[in-house]
């Protein structure tokens, strides 16, 4: 689970998109809430956001997988991210 | 200083206006902003860069996309040829002699002169962005939307997508586009030292990587 570069990517490319500092982005656990609770948050941003993870990964996400429940918390998106790079 | 320049419009000529630094210098730059939110979200990135040239003695021009920012023109009217002409016409009447395209700038550049385009994207990659945006927000709305079907009524009768109104010239447009860079300088996001200020949902700004940019641009100049 904590031997792929998934985490470390993810934690970058939401650096990049919210424009969060390092000791924001190392404090974010799993349980750390992601919608509702960054109020950058909205629709475009989302959009953005997954586009910048598929640009990062080399993934492509369909329209169903981008949920408000995927964004529930760090650690739910991360489970979408890691799931996808091992279909 | 924001300055007027003629353009051609839907009535015939209009003015558009331009963040200009002219100092009648010999190196003339004119700057193609990126598309849509990503404009807004690297505005001071590119001010911040004509400043940075400026210091190095280099004449900049960031003319606005008609429909866009201060324009007067509707974004309705607008499509990807049309900027195109647009862009074209401002690189005439600022005598540029080199140009750099921000991201979806590299869409509608004049790229018969010598210069760089920072990151490119594909219009179908923004186009792509913005259906998104909507099929989100009508998720959490409780609505059902499909990335697919909007994009056919946009084709056909023209979208509203992130408070843009498209008309279908320009929905089509993006669709199909690629960067037009010939022979240009491509920059990476990575050599300008920081996260990409495009990405970000919030404006940002980073004056080092303005710096950056803005010495890029200063030494291939020279060379």
């Amino acid at each position: 689970m904590m031997s792929d570069n998934s985490d470390a990517g993810l934690r970058s490319v939401l650096g990049d998109v919210l424009g969060l500092n390092p000791a924001r982005l190392a404090a974010l656990t799993p349980q750390s809430p992601l919608l509702g609770a960054l109020p950058e948050l909205d629709s475009m941003a989302i959009a953005t956001l997954f586009a910048a993870i598929e640009d990062h990964f080399g993934l492509m996400f369909d329209d169903a997988e981008l949920t408000g429940e995927t964004l529930t918390s760090y650690g739910s998106l991360l489970v979408l991210v890691r799931g996808k790079r091992r279909p | 200083m924001i300055e007027t320049w003629p353009c051609p419009g839907g009535d015939g000529q209009t003015d558009e206006f331009a963040v200009v630094i002219d100092r009648a210098r010999p190196f003339r730059l004119l700057i193609v902003p990126p598309l849509l939110d990503e404009m807004n979200r690297t505005r001071r990135l590119a001010v911040g860069t004509m400043r940075a040239l400026d210091a190095h003695g280099i004449d900049s021009f960031l003319p606005d996309l008609p429909g866009t920012n201060e324009s007067l023109q509707p974004f309705v009217s607008q499509s990807l040829h049309g900027w195109r002409t647009a862009m074209a016409q401002a690189a005439r009447h600022f005598a540029a002699t080199h140009v750099l395209a921000l991201r979806g700038g590299a869409l509608v550049f004049p790229n018969v002169l010598p210069g760089w385009v920072v990151e490119p994207v594909m219009g179908a990659s923004l186009l792509r962005q913005l259906l998104r945006a909507r099929v989100i927000a009508a998720r959490e709305a409780g609505r059902h939307e499909d990335s697919a079907a909007l994009l056919e009524i946009g084709r056909t009768e023209g979208i509203e997508l992130a408070g843009y109104d498209f008309g279908p010239a320009l929905i089509a447009g993006l669709d199909s586009a690629r960067p037009l860079d010939e022979g240009q300088r491509e920059i990476r996001a990575g050599e300008l030292g920081g996260a990409a200020l495009w990405l970000r949902a919030e404006p940002g700004d980073d004056p080092a990587q303005a710096a950056r940019l803005a010495a890029i641009i200063a030494a291939g100049i020279a060379a």
